[in-house]
């Protein structure tokens, strides 16, 4: 725990990625064989299950602290972060206590199988003999937010430098289901036997910013739809099929439309698509897709009203050869014949193509997405090859613009994290009559000096505190872009936003021009 | 029965003595704590302060019409006795102690209760009514000893050295740079200074206040060649094209804010030093207790948790509105130093 301590302090102290990777692969070079394990499955997402509830976890830091319950309240919501305020409020360490990293997730672990007495009594005594400074890192993997500036690509370059390896071969032995605990050092860093259900890493895409005139001869590139849906990747080999999401989640059972699959498809494939609800033509607003996420077990209506259908995108692996490095009109033109042969009954088709001879006439197209059902179009070079990650230049998202109405903030609430101490989290209300009917939240799209400057201002203006929650006078107006609009019954105003932020603070405007509730009923009806 | 102070919109008044202290709108007669802007304003009739904060406040304010007076010295001003105690916040910088009729009342600026070895020690100073500040009252403000601080950043600043890099210390110019300033061993390396903060270093040597041998960067000071050194800056030259120009650099804020992981992020600065002027949570409880004081008004800070923690322990604690600071002055650069 101390050298991962350190490690934690080091990159938390710069944002220099350089410097981060170079801290991450001195860690991987001299730390144990378990904990390089550890520290490469925390910084790819892989978190010890949380043992104890952040409620009992703040109700024993409390005790320790010597604080009245209201005073911890107030102290996390200025820090703005769980493991931090506990580490901050303890009192100072009786140690010392050595752990190593795997020993001290080990002990998180063991907290699983123990009551809750004993789980107390187990954290309370590791909270006294830690050292200040490992105690936020073990309590982050106490609450299993692990979240530090550290994205995977970083960690994987980092891996790579540390290894040798190729950072490609890397990132994709890392992919998909393996349990830290049992994964030995030596499975990263030698071939070993292939895991069946092992996805390759995503390729993605930046936003385009602009026309796409810049990007050279239309005929070089082919465009899709962007659909607005679950990202994921179909796998068959040695006839067992696993789904995954793009954030790893393994997602087979869920969605029971595709287990015939195996029964049509070759072993050995490996398709990139979309998950979407189906209506028999086209894709239904993600809204009815989210009536499939999130549950445990699949109900017999969902599964009538939101029928999962998967558009591909590409084709990956045929027959068990990885078609990464093929261009894509290849890997296009082998899926769509690999396609072709499947029964037209399967939820399964390659998701279509958008023909254009200019890109005057894509543009056309693009302005036709709503109306597919889509976000805008997706541009990929036909050369291009399966990359890994986000890389600029082969594949683009050229999105709709968004939908927008102007809108007055209510309500303010502080941020987490780095945005602690400041409000970054607004309600927003539109008009109807004299009265604001509240009907979206945002968080995002201000300035660090917008968010500064409306924080002076919440705290001048504070009419009445709801614990976290401020009113403030109805008083400045935002522009909230949003990428789609469905009719909700879980909101008073009716509606639920897609990707609701800010996108332009309207110092020109008073509440009185904000937009109403009858002009958001509008935009419902029209796209909803 | 007139209270001993009362607090207007103009700032904190004495009916007996017809003087305002630290006020924030113009008037004639104020008695100041100390030099910091938020407590110094300029455009007073007459002020009066302790002879050690007169200085910097002069190089401030300009031309004021000022007195001085020496710390424990009773003066009587109208019906009321004032004398001004040291708070261990800045160089110079008082508590003030105002009896009428046998009530004591204390308004004690910003302080610190552990002594720095810089700035004359906080001195405890009985009282019926105490006004405190509350910048840092919340329990997750504690700060380690300030030996502990010296040793990290020595450590640092050799580290940068080593590594051919220049230190760069964000601090408010006036002092907490100079208290890290007396932190810092001449024997490790030069020791450069932004023009701000040499501005005060002279008022404070010429006043007898023991500082390191320093060295002011003008335009002639050759940029190139600093590797190794440390420089105290404002934290607003942080990460400017000033710092820039000095090659390759760490950098590093030193703000009791700094105590806070988001703060530190959001400031930019590799390495978050926390120290600061201002009394912690243990501190602010242990000066108030020792007051014996009945009635507590709590001013600018987290006035209202600090006020309602002070009610729960049964004590009269009550928030009072005042300009000084911010409710939490982390989104202000220069609070953020002051802190």
């Amino acid at each position: 725990m101390k050298s991962f301590s350190a490690l934690f302090s080091a990159i938390d102290a710069t944002t220099s990625t350089t410097a981060k990777t170079a801290h991450l692969a001195t860690y991987f070079q001299a730390a144990p064989e378990p904990d390089r394990v550890w520290c490469i499955a925390l910084f790819s997402g892989r978190r010890p299950k949380r043992a104890v509830t952040t409620t009992r976890l703040a109700e024993w830091a409390t005790e320790a602290a010597g604080i009245a319950p209201w005073l911890f309240d107030e102290s996390y919501a200025v820090t703005g972060d769980l493991a931090e305020t506990i580490a901050l409020l303890l009192p100072p360490p009786e140690g010392p206590i050595h752990l190593t990293l795997t020993e001290a997730i080990q002990e998180v672990q063991s907290l699983h199988a123990e009551e809750d007495a004993q789980r107390k009594a187990c954290v309370l005594a590791l909270w006294a003999a830690l050292p200040e400074e490992q105690r936020l890192v073990f309590n982050k993997l106490l609450t299993g937010g692990f979240r530090l500036g550290v994205s995977r690509k970083l960690m994987t370059r980092a891996l790579a430098g540390a290894t040798g390896l190729d950072e490609a071969t890397l990132a994709h032995r890392l992919m998909g289901a393996w349990d830290p605990a049992l994964t030995p050092w030596a499975a990263f860093i030698e071939e070993t036997t292939e895991d069946v259900s092992r996805p390759y890493p995503f390729a993605l895409a930046h936003g385009l910013e602009g026309a796409p005139e810049g990007l050279g001869a239309p005929e070089e590139w082919q465009a899709e739809w962007k659909w607005d849906g679950i990202r994921g990747q179909i796998i068959l080999r040695n006839g067992v099929l696993h789904i995954w999401s793009r954030g790893e989640e393994l997602m087979t059972d869920r969605f029971p439309e595709f287990a015939t699959l195996p029964d049509f498809l070759p072993n050995g494939t490996v398709l990139d698509g979309e998950i979407v609800a189906w209506d028999g033509s086209k894709p239904l607003p993600f809204a009815a897709l989210q009536t499939r996420i999130g549950r445990k077990s699949v109900t017999k209506k969902a599964l009538s009203e939101a029928p999962a259908y998967f558009l591909v995108y590409d084709l990956l692996e045929t027959g068990g050869t990885d078609l990464r490095s093929a261009p894509l009109s290849r890997r296009r033109a082998k899926l769509d014949r690999l396609l072709a042969t499947l029964p037209s009954t399967l939820p399964i088709s390659p998701s279509p193509l958008v023909p254009f001879t200019s890109w005057e006439s894509l543009a056309e197209a693009r302005a036709k997405a709503r109306e597919a059902q889509a976000e805008g179009l997706m541009l990929k070079r036909r050369e291009s090859p399966y990359f890994i990650g986000r890389k600029k230049g082969d594949w683009w998202k050229w999105k709709l613009d968004p939908l927008t109405i102007d809108a007055v903030m209510i309500y303010a609430q502080a941020g987490h994290g780095r945005r602690a101490n400041l409000f970054t989290d607004f309600t927003f209300a539109v008009r109807d009559g004299n009265a604001l009917v509240p009907f979206t939240k945002a968080y995002s799209g201000l300035t660090d000096t917008e968010f500064r400057e409306i924080t002076q201002w919440v705290r001048k203006n504070t009419l009445e505190r709801f614990g976290p929650v401020r009113s403030v006078p109805a008083h400045h107006v935002f522009e909230i872009a949003f990428e789609g609009i469905q009719r909700s019954s879980r909101h008073k105003s009716g509606v639920a936003l897609r990707f609701p932020r800010m996108l332009r603070w309207r110092h020109d405007k008073t509440p009185d021009q904000a937009d109403t509730l009858a002009h958001l009923q509008d935009l419902l009806a029209q796209y909803g | 029965m007139t209270p001993v102070l009362t607090f207007t919109e103009k700032g904190i008044y004495c009916p007996a003595g017809d003087f305002f202290i630290d006020p924030w709108k113009r008037v004639d007669r104020v008695l100041i704590t100390h030099g910091h802007a938020d407590h110094a304003r300029p455009g007073m009739g007459r002020y009066l302060a302790t002879e050690a904060a007169l200085p910097v406040m002069r190089m401030r304010l300009g031309n004021i019409q000022a007195e001085g007076i020496r710390y424990g010295e009773r003066r009587r001003i109208g019906d009321a006795t004032v004398s001004f105690h040291p708070a261990g916040h800045v160089p110079g910088s008082a508590q003030i102690r105002i009896e009428v009729g046998g009530e004591v009342w204390v308004v004690s600026g910003d302080y610190k209760v552990e002594s720095d070895s810089f700035s004359e020690p906080f001195e405890l100073v009985a009282c019926h009514s105490f006004i405190t500040e509350s910048t840092f009252g919340l329990p997750v403000f504690r700060w380690a000893p300030q030996a502990q601080i010296a040793a990290e950043l020595s450590r640092w600043w050799a580290e940068n050295a080593a590594q051919g890099r220049v230190s760069f210390l964000g601090a408010y110019s006036l002092g907490k740079a100079q208290r890290l300033l007396s932190m810092l061993d001449p024997a490790q390396g030069l020791i450069l200074t932004h023009s701000a903060i040499e501005a005060t270093n002279d008022v404070l040597r010429a006043q007898g206040y023991a500082l390191p041998p320093t060295q002011r960067i003008t335009p002639e000071t050759d940029r190139k060649a600093q590797s190794g050194a440390i420089i105290l800056c404002p934290p607003s030259a942080l990460g400017s094209a000033w710092a820039k120009r000095f090659g390759p650099s760490s950098e590093a804020m030193a703000s009791g804010w700094m105590r806070l992981r988001g703060i530190r992020r959001r400031r930019g600065a590799d390495t978050g030093f926390v120290i600061s002027d201002h009394a912690d949570w243990p501190g602010l409880l242990s000066a108030i207790k020792a007051t014996g004081a009945e009635n507590i008004y709590v001013t600018h800070g987290y006035t209202d948790i600090f006020a309602r923690h002070l009610t729960e322990l049964g004590l009269n604690a009550a928030v009072v509105p005042t300009e000084f600071g911010g409710e939490t002055g982390a989104e202000t650069p220069e609070l953020e130093g002051e802190a």
